[in-house]
């Protein structure tokens, strides 16, 4: 099947989130489409999946032009789509998540048993180990994405989007996922394959059309030099790589020890993890998501429930305080879901930047608030971190996911720490605002504050970790010097001890990332 | 490519580790029964009449009832008798003393089972203890309960259809108003019941299209529509009531009552023969609407997809299931289902429409709702608790009054059936899995 989207357009009020774009998949391909976050990739599959309405251009599919006015006729059509966010019922087992929306019947009720043997079909065909009955919540992040594959293939497929998907893999996962990728494009079936990770675009696609803006900036090809498509997606050079100096360490900042959390259901989340952070150290938390990491920055937030063990900042401990508290020790925190958890989106980006020191001089005593210090400190801030807002008194909600994190970062870096926490420090951010962040974080470490780094993009971890924790399920498998070999971290993140990790490596099992690094191919 | 690649992939499901420490709440539950235990063997027991004798009465002449199996009144020492049952219920407690302190995280089967035999004898030695020097007759009682648990469950039902997919019903209180405002109204009209018991379903209907016109096509907060709704529902149909109900009731509004359906044979059978086949057709209804949607919801198409409405409504959009359409659906079955349960409070029983005469029930129908986990089987198990307490305080009001023995206030009965709904509800909250997006619009972009 061959599908050609021809100048597309879309629009959300005055903001131009596909402009003209045109785009060619032939039969058998993985067709590659680069860009940066909010370049606009996953509006147009949105737009191509018939859950956006284009405002302009026409769908073509082996010559025919095609409209869609929802999901449904994108899947009748052939099309099929891996979301980004899983569109899989918790609650429901593989077999039931497989068959929704076409379910087999038989004399009026459901025929799981024709969907199970569906399922172990496809699972089949792939090599994947999908137990038919497993509740979908229970299984790990790529399993699911697994489901998700074989949801879009039991509906026959024959062009299928990938939005993002190596997000919550580990190397080696995302190494499989692309031996299935190649797989089915052997088979017939067309790949598009959206992303921002320049390494898996020039290990995967046959060919490369990179966005920028809303716009196609260019076609490349996957020989194309590393930076070259770096600098195509972002509009000019960047450098890749961060120079870091030698940490300076100082004494033991932070020593956890035996922490755990409990959650409501009596699951253990957090199960006995403990290290400790010295002066001038950044330790970095790596994992796949979901493994703990939320749990442990929460619970030395004093933000978890029923926490249990020590956790003590300088001989004072922490465990059992409230976030006040912990705040007014001098802990200063990223949260990971920044839209949720980090912003009040109404609140004018002055005061968000002083949200947890609101009630403290100079801001503002138990009673009031000091207009005059919170605008200073916003006049003072914007332009510190580059923050793009027309002004301080915008609400933060205006500003672009890039800056909001800015707004957080700055709040979080404006006064003396003893400790920093933070958790997905540039998660949505462009890859210039990236490089600065980074930077700011080297800067504390070098002033002597210890911080803990958690995040689940292994780039970002080997960029500035002085040592890494990896946790899996709950637990720290193992603490490794920040120069570990990528490929060890990605087995650890797969629930690999360092020992186990480095044998298998030692042993041969490299990455495609790695080996495509030792022949000089990317950075 | 790949030279030697070690297998990572992992597609097992994850094992959760169970902690092993007790919540900080464990020592709640046993302290609680263990009281109220104590309390039991003191007031039923020690304190109760002395020398006064308890009837239970079971079978009646002419019930099918051969060589008297079954007796047809036990009557028991009241005091010995409510201190064995609270003996039991302090047992039952010393049991969950025993089973918490010695693991961490007991099984649940443990636990309910505990926490049942000490709710029956807590509750056997209190009707012991009220009933001193009288006769309690069980098949009334029971048969109290059935009458009583079925506008409840209608209403349940109705939860459970329309939260399954994603809307909070609280309109259910005006659900039911308006289904009894209709079989009357219309069933006085047409002269006869079965004309109201058609009517009840189509009455209820335009609560349940103007729940779904505003929670689902204008995306207002479900539970203000909802509240707004029960208040437009009570204005409408106390307004007629208070003008043409009033100036000709023969008309518009004269008791009747749908025929009594006897299953011959049947329900001759001691004790529960009356209560499960003598009755009328929304009993019948409420066993057949019961055992249709439990299959419906968990072993069809349709249930799949609602319920992937209710959980995931994005997931569900993605793979062509239109999500606005079927919540529209559910919430139009739902109000249907609950004019069944109006039409109970006034065709079903032989009385006329009367003002605000749901009387909360909407409300009790929703907690049997959550009580009952979403789970049509569970919502009725729910309702029969509810009522069963209601249908208690019915028998205990009327005949503490006429007789002797032990004189409750009749407020205090009145109580009863909120009181455990409180406890039961607020028991299960936190536990019970709530339907992911229940509440939440589903905006398409």
């Amino acid at each position: 099947m061959k599908l050609e989207l021809r100048g597309i357009t879309k629009t959300f009020g005055s903001f131009v989130a596909n402009d003209a774009i045109d785009l060619v998949v032939e039969p058998g391909e993985i067709h590659s489409l680069l860009g940066e976050n909010g370049a606009g990739k996953s509006t147009l599959m949105n737009v191509l999946y018939g859950l956006y309405r284009p405002d302009g251009g026409e769908i073509v599919i082996d010559g025919a032009a095609v409209s869609f006015s929802d999901p449904g006729d994108a899947m009748a059509a052939g099309i099929g789509m891996v979301h980004q966010h899983f569109m899989l019922v918790p609650v429901f087992t593989v077999a039931e998540n497989m068959v929704l929306g076409h379910e087999p019947t038989r004399g009026g009720l459901l025929d799981l048993g024709a969907a199970r043997t569906l399922v172990r079909e496809i699972s089949a065909r792939f090599g994947f180990d999908l137990d038919p009955d497993a509740l979908v919540e229970n299984l790990p992040v790529g399993a699911q994405q697994r489901v998700e594959i074989i949801k879009a293939l039991s509906r026959s497929a024959e062009v299928l989007v990938l939005d993002e998907p190596t997000a919550v893999l580990t190397p080696q996962e995302t190494d499989e996922l692309m031996a299935i990728m190649r797989q089915l494009r052997d088979e017939g079936t067309s790949i598009v394959f959206i992303t921002h990770k320049l390494r898996e675009v020039k290990a995967v696609s046959d060919r490369i059309t990179v966005i920028r803006r809303g716009t196609v900036v260019g076609q490349a090809d996957p020989s194309a030099d590393q930076a070259d498509l770096a600098g195509l997606m972002v509009g000019r050079q960047v450098s890749l790589a961060q120079d870091k100096a030698e940490a300076t360490l100082g004494e033991i900042a932070l020593q956890v020890t035996d922490l755990q959390v409990t959650d409501a259901a009596g699951i253990r989340t957090l199960d006995g993890v403990s290290f400790e952070v010295r002066h001038g150290e950044v330790l970095a938390i790596a994992g796949v998501q979901g493994n703990g990491q939320t749990e442990l920055s929460e619970a030395l937030l004093g933000l978890q429930e029923t926490v249990h063990g020590s956790a003590r900042l300088e001989s004072r401990e922490l465990v059992g305080r409230s976030t006040k508290q912990v705040l007014d020790a001098g802990v200063g925190f990223v949260p990971e879901d920044r839209t949720h958890d980090a912003l009040v989106p109404d609140f004018t980006v002055a005061e968000n930047l002083v949200l947890d020191q609101h009630d403290r001089a100079p801001f503002g005593t138990a009673l009031a608030m000091s207009p005059k210090a919170v605008r200073e400190n916003a006049e003072k801030l914007i332009p510190e971190f580059d923050v793009r807002t027309e002004s301080a008194v915008s609400a933060v909600s205006t500003l672009s996911g890039g800056n909001q994190q800015k707004v957080v970062m700055a709040r979080a870096l404006n006064r003396e720490l003893a400790l920093l926490i933070a958790s997905q420090p540039t998660r949505g951010v462009d890859v210039g605002s990236i490089e600065f962040l980074h930077r700011r974080l080297l800067d504390e470490r070098d002033k002597g504050t210890p911080v803990v780094i958690v995040s689940t993009e292994l780039d970002e971890v080997v960029q500035l970790a002085d040592r890494i924790a990896v946790m899996y399920r709950g637990a720290i498998l193992g603490i490794v010097p920040g120069d570990e070999d990528r490929d060890v971290l990605g087995l650890m993140m797969a629930g690999y001890t360092a020992e186990a990790a480095r044998e298998a490596v030692a042993a041969g099992a490299r990455t495609t990332d790695s080996q495509l690094a030792d022949e000089g191919e990317i950075v | 490519m790949t030279t030697a690649s070690a297998v990572v992939a992992d597609d097992s499901e994850i094992q959760k580790k169970v902690a092993d420490v007790r919540p900080d709440s464990w020592w709640h539950l046993p302290a609680t029964t263990t009281v109220l235990g104590a309390v039991a063997l003191v007031l039923f027991g020690l304190r109760g009449i002395p020398g006064a004798e308890s009837s239970f009465a079971l079978a009646r002449d002419g019930d099918l009832n051969p060589l008297g199996i079954v007796p047809e009144q036990i009557t028991v020492p009241s005091i010995g008798t409510a201190i064995a049952l609270a003996v039991i219920a302090l047992v039952a407690s010393a049991g969950l003393w025993v089973l918490h302190a010695r693991v961490a995280r007991p099984r649940p089967a443990a636990r309910i089972s505990l926490i049942a035999v000490f709710a029956a004898a807590w509750i056997l030695a209190f009707m012991t203890w009220v009933i001193s020097e009288r006769a309690l007759d069980v098949a009334t009682l029971l048969q109290g309960t059935l009458a009583l648990a079925v506008p409840l469950a209608f209403g349940a039902l109705s939860g459970v259809l329309s939260e399954r997919s994603g809307v909070i019903n609280i309109a259910i209180e005006g659900q039911l108003l308006f289904g009894a405002f209709g079989a009357a109204l219309v069933g006085s009209l047409a002269g006869s019941a079965w004309v109201g018991l058609l009517a009840a379903p189509v009455m209820a209907l335009v609560m349940g299209a103007l729940l779904a016109l505003f929670a689902v096509g204008y995306r207002v907060q479900q539970i203000i529509v909802g509240v707004v709704l029960n208040v437009l529902a009570i204005g409408i149909t106390s307004f007629f009531f208070g003008t043409v109900m009033r100036q000709n009731p023969g008309m518009f509004n004269s008791p009747m009552r749908l025929p009594t359906l006897r299953i011959p044979v049947l329900a001759d059978i001691p004790v529960i023969g009356r209560v499960l086949f003598e009755q009328n057709v929304l009993v019948y209804l409420m066993w057949i609407i019961v055992a249709v949607l439990t299959v419906a919801l968990f072993r069809t198409r349709w249930g799949l997809r609602v319920r992937a409405v209710g959980e995931h409504p994005r997931a569900a959009d993605t793979v062509g299931i239109a999500v606005n359409r079927t919540r529209w659906i559910n919430v139009l079955l739902g109000s249907a289902v609950a004019g069944l349960g109006g039409a109970t409070l006034t065709i079903g029983t032989g009385v006329a429409f009367g003002e605000e005469m749901s009387a909360g029930k909407g409300y009790i129908a929703l907690a049997a709702m959550i009580l009952g986990r979403y789970h049509p089987i569970g919502a009725l198990l729910a309702a029969l608790t509810f009522a069963f307490a209601d249908s208690l305080q019915l028998r205990l009001g009327t005949t503490s009054a006429a007789e002797g023995g032990v004189a409750i206030p009749g407020d205090f009965l009145l109580m009863l059936p909120y009181v455990v709904a409180l406890f039961a509800v607020a028991g299960v909250v936190g536990r019970v899995r709530v339907p992911a997006a229940n509440g939440t619009p589903y905006v398409k972009q």
